[in-house]
């Protein structure tokens, strides 16, 4: 990397965690100031990161492969081991920092018309820079170990902003279940990470060869055995489990739905832009650890498993959610397992552009969600929204874009052609058809649930308690339109017709295949899929669409228990509740009890002993030792009492005669001395 | 030189650590000075070590990585010490937690 362009590189994150750095110090009225200082740094970020992409783009593609240009520089040195850091520039990290910084932007502007009304503005502008500086850190990082660390400050930045309204029980309580669940994941991240410092002794991506993601270093992962299996697949699934827990793969998905007790800019910026985005992108980062025995390795076999069913899983239980976020934030979660299941049968391409895709359309359709929640007072039931098509025209049409892109609309929208990749890549896997399947049945239930809750929402007859509901002020709207207009343009680089993005990843100069489109085997996927997306739609449109909705959704009627066990989410926290945490709690009274019998049994044991032996010199002192001691005891005893008074149970009294004996105790040494 | 910038930034740390835990009356600011301490601690290990004749052993790291883990001990300790004060007088001003006198 030459100067400017590491320098350039340094900036981005940096500049973001600069302005949370100084807001911190802001007073809570000083609104504007904290404001401006945050969207201005970030706009700066955005500006210098799309400066990155055209870098990256205008890269020589005199030969063929990519061009990863890093910079790296030396953090801890220990005896003869010095520990690197270092940022990287290539297309995967160019793409992906100008879409978070971009998206983060957008969410930025919004939360100035969204958190009007709030007391902590100032801290939530503080933890939003936070949040966008850690994350870009975690894009450009070339190091595993500044990418963990980035990636835990991500995580606290979440923790933060999911628990911003902490006075609310829930808001706390789901932003600790975020913090632990996720810690769950990191655990394994974090025992892969050492065991791939052990293997390979570098952290470092890309080094000139010596690398961890560089061929010498896959060669010696690949050909390590432990325990039968290749130490390269160990590893990667020690990292997958990092990656599953922030990106909400099952059986860790459970934070994600109750993260929505954040602000709803919050929701955004976690579910479409970033924090989940990062399990991916780590996973699409050390790919080539994946794929070091080959194309369908154990560990890629497993991520595409994992994939497809919590694409699946997750979209199932979004039919039943009446909450307008919580559908949403379960639709993310099925969406993260669109991309963790192209990731498996081997197509990065496919997964980050669905990644880039669903961060438009996602961020517009939560902003979406907030602008209706602002509109009707904070209602977030859909039972008691409807007809607001005629009351919110904005918000109404750009959630349409969002939920056509979303359900995979054929054409015009990005949703369509990127989860077109997906199942056509999912198709050509040769290990299973299993997961192709799976995503089918995944990707029609998105229609339906869609359709579902635009019927709720904008359609039919207003059914809320709150009067007047009114379309939001232009600081939310413009954002939106914004939005949509990238959910609808991102198609342009995803169709097979021009494979802008997927030749850039792959470090070719793009080209122009029309031909590409007719192809039978594409022709048929996407035929499938278009069928699929009209099924999902038009079922939607005849159980929600045709007569006015209430209280009782129509498939209640139909399956009562089924659909009971939907809204439920399918039981797996009452499975954790009944598991996990009753396990932990008998453990903890296991413990407990061997406190209190055994550790202060022995104790007792002790006690008694002493009183024995004291009895027994109480015996002695008594009969043996002379009555006129007595006298000087009680003399001593006064004494005593003085003494004693200095003993005033403070802890910080305790203290100051500490803190003034060092004192008198370094005057002495110096008076010695001198 | 630069050892004695590092030392009196230490001692700078050292004596606001204490300062904070001498006059906070909340119970987290003592802790959160005590911990201020800790680090001026560790950040003389890690001096004296940098510039010591054998920077080559790492023993002021190790010596420093201990006291960062039982720094880190203490705090969970310390914190529970909290919760079970607040617990029983409702409250986490150390001027009320005086039942210990003699």
């Amino acid at each position: 990397m030459d100067n400017i362009v590491s320098i350039a590189a340094v900036l981005v994150p940096l500049l973001p965690l600069l302005a949370a750095g100084i807001t911190a110090f802001l007073k809570r009225e000083q609104r504007g100031l904290s404001a401006t200082l945050v969207i201005t740094a970030q706009a700066i970020a955005c500006a210098t990161s799309l400066y990155l992409l055209l870098v990256a783009m205008c890269e020589d593609h005199g030969e063929p492969g990519i061009v990863h240009q890093f910079f790296n520089f030396p953090w801890l040195t220990f005896g003869n081991q010095t520990l690197q850091l270092g940022l990287v520039l290539d297309p995967l990290s160019a793409g992906m920092a100008a879409m978070v910084s971009f998206v983060s932007l957008l969410i930025f502007i919004y939360s100035l018309g969204y958190m009007h009304d709030d007391r902590n503005f100032t801290r939530f502008f503080t933890f939003l820079g936070l949040f966008s500086g850690a994350m870009l850190g975690v894009v450009l990082s070339n190091s595993l170990l500044l990418t963990f660390v980035a990636w835990e400050l991500v995580g606290l930045a979440s923790y933060l902003l999911i628990g911003f309204w902490f006075h609310k029980h829930s808001a706390s309580a789901a932003a600790k279940k975020a913090f632990l669940t996720t810690r769950v994941g990191d655990m394994g991240f974090l025992i892969g990470m050492f065991w791939l410092y052990k293997a390979s002794g570098t952290l470092l991506f890309y080094d000139n060869g010596a690398g961890c993601l560089e061929q010498t270093a896959l060669t010696t992962l690949a050909h390590t055995l432990a325990g039968g299996m290749a130490v390269s697949n160990i590893i990667a699934l020690l990292i997958f489990c990092g990656a599953a827990g922030k990106s909400g793969q099952f059986p860790l998905h459970v934070w994600l739905p109750d993260a929505m007790e954040g602000p709803t800019p919050v929701s955004a910026l976690i579910h479409a832009a970033t924090m989940v985005a990062a399990g991916v992108y780590l996973v699409a980062r050390v790919f080539p650890i994946f794929t070091a025995t080959g194309p369908h390795s154990s560990a890629l076999v497993v991520v595409a498993c994992i994939g497809a069913f919590t694409a699946l899983f997750a979209a199932l239980i979004a039919v039943g959610q009446w909450d307008i976020k919580r559908i949403l934030a379960y639709s993310t979660v099925s969406q993260l397992g669109f991309m963790m299941l192209a990731l498996g049968v081997g197509s990065v391409a496919a997964a980050m552009l669905h990644l880039l895709a669903h961060a438009f359309f996602k961020a517009l359709l939560f902003l979406g969600a907030g602008s209706v929640i602002h509109g009707v007072h904070e209602e977030q039931d859909i039972r008691n929204m409807g007809g607001l098509w005629r009351k919110m025209p904005t918000t109404f049409l750009t959630y349409t874009v969002g939920m056509l892109a979303l359900a995979g609309f054929p054409l015009f929208f990005s949703g369509f052609w990127t989860k077109d990749a997906i199942l056509h890549e999912a198709h050509l896997w040769t290990v299973s058809q299993a997961p192709f399947y799976m995503a089918v049945a995944a990707a029609f239930l998105t229609a339906f649930y869609m359709t579902r809750q635009m019927m709720y929402v904008f359609f039919g007859s207003y059914r809320g308690n709150a009067a007047h509901p009114h379309e939001s002020p232009a600081v939310m709207t413009v954002p939106l339109v914004i939005l949509a207009a990238a959910a609808i343009l991102m198609s342009l680089p995803a169709t097979p017709a021009w494979p802008w993005y997927e030749k850039f990843l792959a470090g070719h100069a793009p080209s122009f295949l029309p031909a590409a489109l007719f192809e039978p085997g594409f022709l048929q996927i996407a035929a499938t899929s278009a069928a699929i997306v009209f099924f999902g739609i038009g079922l939607g449109w005849l159980i929600y669409g045709r007569r006015p909705l209430g209280d009782t959704d129509p498939l209640q009627t139909v399956a009562a228990p089924v659909f009971r066990a939907l809204t439920n989410r399918l039981y797996v926290d009452e499975i954790y509740e009944a598991t996990v945490i009753r396990g932990l709690r008998v453990l903890g009274r296991v413990m407990a009890w061997v406190d209190r019998q055994i550790v202060a049994g022995a104790v007792r044991a002790v006690a008694w002993l002493s009183f024995l032996v004291s009895a027994i010199s109480n015996g002695m002192d008594r009969f043996l030792i002379n009555f006129g001691f007595d006298s000087s005891c009680n003399a001593l005893r006064e004494y005593g009492g003085g003494i004693a008074s200095c003993e005033g149970g403070r802890v910080q009294g305790y203290l100051r005669v500490l803190g003034i004996g060092i004192v008198v105790l370094l005057g002495l040494v110096a008076w010695l001395l001198a | 030189m630069m050892l004695q910038i590092l030392l009196a930034i230490s001692a700078a740390l050292f004596a606001l650590g204490l300062l904070a835990a001498l006059t906070r009356r909340n119970a987290i600011m003592v802790l959160i000075g005590i911990e201020l301490m800790l680090g001026a601690g560790n950040l003389n290990f890690i001096s004296f070590w940098k510039f010591s004749a054998h920077p080559e052993t790492i023993t002021g790291v190790m010596f420093a990585i201990f006291s960062i883990a039982i720094a880190a001990a203490e705090a969970a300790v310390g914190l529970a010490i909290v919760i079970q004060v607040h617990r029983r007088l409702h409250s986490v001003d150390v001027n009320e937690a005086n039942q210990l006198k003699g």
